[in-house]
């Protein structure tokens, strides 16, 4: 398989009063174009550090992403997220929300009335025809992720990132966004990396689940090939040995990491923790430590 | 057809009086929170006041009433007509004087002079409220991109926050000889475009009312979603986009909060400095009655002081229907 993104072997240290903290301990990952990708852990193990890494928005203290090539070095379309609390402009209806971004990367390729059809069809792929010309105060959270998605996938991303998308939704409207996504996904084979800590979610959805370890120093604890066919029925699959064997190994891991802290990670991380001289000393990254706080 | 209207009648005489008992008690509890309330308060305030008023006795007479009020808001009424009145009669003297001279000798050019009789208590009302908001635009186009200048920078925030802090409680007072000194200094032409002592005040005022806004832009700025941010970094928008797609709108809100205490504060300035750099406007004619000391003074200045009351509160009103107006936050507070 060719590699698209390649998550080489990164650190991520956050400087503190009280020395560096490290969130991330070589965190290693290839993914091939058109593949879906869950990461899985629980809450603080720095599976949003992940993947603000890969969107640019921290720099790795130690290692580097490589999407097709090229090291990413600043956020940018290329590598879209759909953020957990949908992010839209408050003061723009979800159409122009989408156009703030269609005219941004496509402002010099497309013509007007091309970028209006581009705007359409995305928001027409997440269902949204209807309520083209509502604010995001006028529509349901389920709709403003939706929206939120259709300006990420109109970006035209190479690999599309969500943090916890459907987080914050109900399970109804939930498992309708994840079918929805999974008839896009269907359609224009992105690749995508999904935070999630819904394990139901990750086995459906996903082609690989990538469980991290607890932090601080959080790595990759396992990787789970999802070899399901497609599409997949969440009704059907309900029933199904393997989807159910799928689950249980994740709910194990996650079990077993949630009731054993764990001790071996810290103990052989602790030593190069001290030695290790501190490079970090970007603005973003004081931010997210004082967000941790 | 019996049985039909047996139904409705029933049905009416069912249903009807249940739904008008509703609509009356919900039209009667309306009524008197927004009409009955507001006016008995209203009575109690002005019997207060007359009950007292009788009481305190002046060196210029009696503490004027309500009664005493309205008959000088009467009174400057007349004389603001009588004023126009000679004004104009005034002019028209002025053109037929000119119109003989120049019949006489063609080549004379008529000179106009302006009327130059005392400014009425309208006009005092007029000069105050162009003054005040044009000290009140001055400091709006200072503070808002100050303002979004320190809430996006925190070094430059940590560089000015001290110097806002010191200036923000200074009153208009100590500003005034200042300048005042200044304007004749600087201000010096023989041809002066607008007169010295309305740039007194203009200034004055945008010294004082510049720092709540200053200030709201810049937490409003600074207090932006994070999110919302990092949308604007993943799109990758120019810094002068971002500030005009998302750091602008988003602190709206703030920015109104901001220049709504500004204007207040504006138009308390203006009529402390008015009333003591004698500078045209309400407070001057204040000081002027005061000075004047006149039976009629203490009526004349109350009558004025709730004016500067009225005008406050549609000031302040109509910059939260501004709001309302601009601001995508619909729920902008009373």
């Amino acid at each position: 398989m060719s590699v698209l993104l390649d998550i080489s072997h990164i650190d991520m240290e956050f400087p503190t009063p009280k020395g560096p903290f490290t969130a991330l301990r070589d965190v290693d990952l290839k993914i091939a174009q058109g593949e879906f990708v869950s990461l899985i852990g629980h809450s603080g193990c720095g599976k949003s550090t992940v993947l603000n890494v890969v969107a640019g928005l921290y720099q790795a203290t130690r290692g580097g992403v490589i999407l097709n090539g090229k090291e990413v070095t600043e956020p940018g379309p290329e590598r879209a997220v759909v953020f957990q609390n949908h992010s839209l402009l408050p003061w723009l209806t979800a159409y122009e929300n989408v156009e703030l971004a269609v005219k941004q990367v496509f402002g010099n390729s497309k013509s007007k009335a091309e970028m209006r059809e581009w705007i359409e069809h995305n928001l027409d792929l997440v269902h949204m025809n209807h309520a083209l010309h509502k604010r995001p105060n006028e529509i349901s959270g389920g709709m403003k992720q939706r929206v939120g998605i259709a300006r990420a996938l109109a970006m035209q991303p190479k690999v599309l990132l969500m943090d916890e998308p459907f987080g914050a939704l109900d399970a109804l409207t939930r498992a309708h966004m994840q079918d929805s996504l999974m008839e896009i996904q269907a359609e224009l084979n992105n690749t995508v990396i999904m935070i999630t800590h819904d394990v139901d979610e990750a086995v459906l959805l996903s082609d690989r689940i990538v469980m991290m370890t607890n932090g601080p120093a959080a790595t990759i604890g396992e990787i789970l090939d999802v070899d399901l066919e497609r599409p997949r029925h969440r009704l059907e699959l309900a029933n199904d040995p393997l989807y159910n064997q799928y689950r249980s190994k994740v709910l194990k891991f996650l079990h077993e990491r949630h009731s054993k802290p764990d001790v071996p990670v810290k103990k052989t991380v602790a030593k190069p923790l001290q030695t290790t001289e501190n490079t970090t000393t970007g603005h973003a990254q004081k931010e997210a430590v004082e967000d941790a706080a | 057809m019996t049985t039909t209207t047996a139904n409705a009648t029933k049905l009416i005489g069912f249903k009807l009086p249940q739904l008008s008992e509703v609509f009356n008690r919900t039209l009667v509890s309306g009524a008197i929170r927004l009409i009955a309330l507001p006016l008995a308060g209203m009575f109690t305030f002005l019997l207060l006041w007359s009950i007292t008023a009788q009481n305190i006795d002046t060196s210029l007479g009696k503490f004027p009433g309500p009664a005493a009020v309205m008959e000088q808001f009467n009174s400057l009424y007349d004389e603001h007509q009588r004023s126009r009145e000679k004004e104009q009669a005034f002019y028209q003297r002025q053109e037929k004087r000119n119109a003989e001279r120049v019949a006489k000798d063609p080549s004379y050019e008529p000179k106009i002079r302006a009327y130059t009789g005392k400014e009425t208590f309208l006009d005092q009302i007029v000069t105050s409220l162009i003054t005040v908001m044009s000290g009140f635009l001055l400091a709006v186009a200072i503070a808002i991109p100050l303002g979004i200048a320190i809430g996006l920078s925190k070094p430059l925030n940590n560089a000015i926050n001290p110097i806002i802090q010191v200036f923000k409680p200074v009153s208009p007072l100590a500003w005034l000889p200042l300048v005042t000194m200044v304007v004749s200094a600087l201000y010096a032409t023989p041809d002066p475009v607008v007169a010295k002592s309305f740039l007194v005040s203009l200034i004055t005022v945008t010294l004082c009312c510049l720092w709540p806004m200053v200030i709201n832009t810049a937490v409003g700025v600074a207090g932006i979603d994070r999110d919302l941010v990092n949308v604007s970094k993943v799109l990758r928008l120019p810094a002068l986009r971002h500030v005009q797609k998302i750091v602008l709108p988003a602190s709206v809100p703030m920015i109104f909060t901001g220049m709504r205490l500004s204007l207040g504060v504006a138009w308390m300035v203006l009529i402390a400095a008015e009333m003591l750099a004698q500078n045209p406007g309400l407070g001057k004619f204040v000081w002027d009655e005061f000075q004047n000391g006149s039976s009629d003074s203490l009526a004349r200045i109350m009558a004025a002081v709730l004016v500067i009351g009225v005008i406050g509160f549609l000031l302040d009103r109509g910059m939260l229907t501004l709001q309302k107006l601009v601001s995508w936050d619909k729920s902008a507070n009373q």
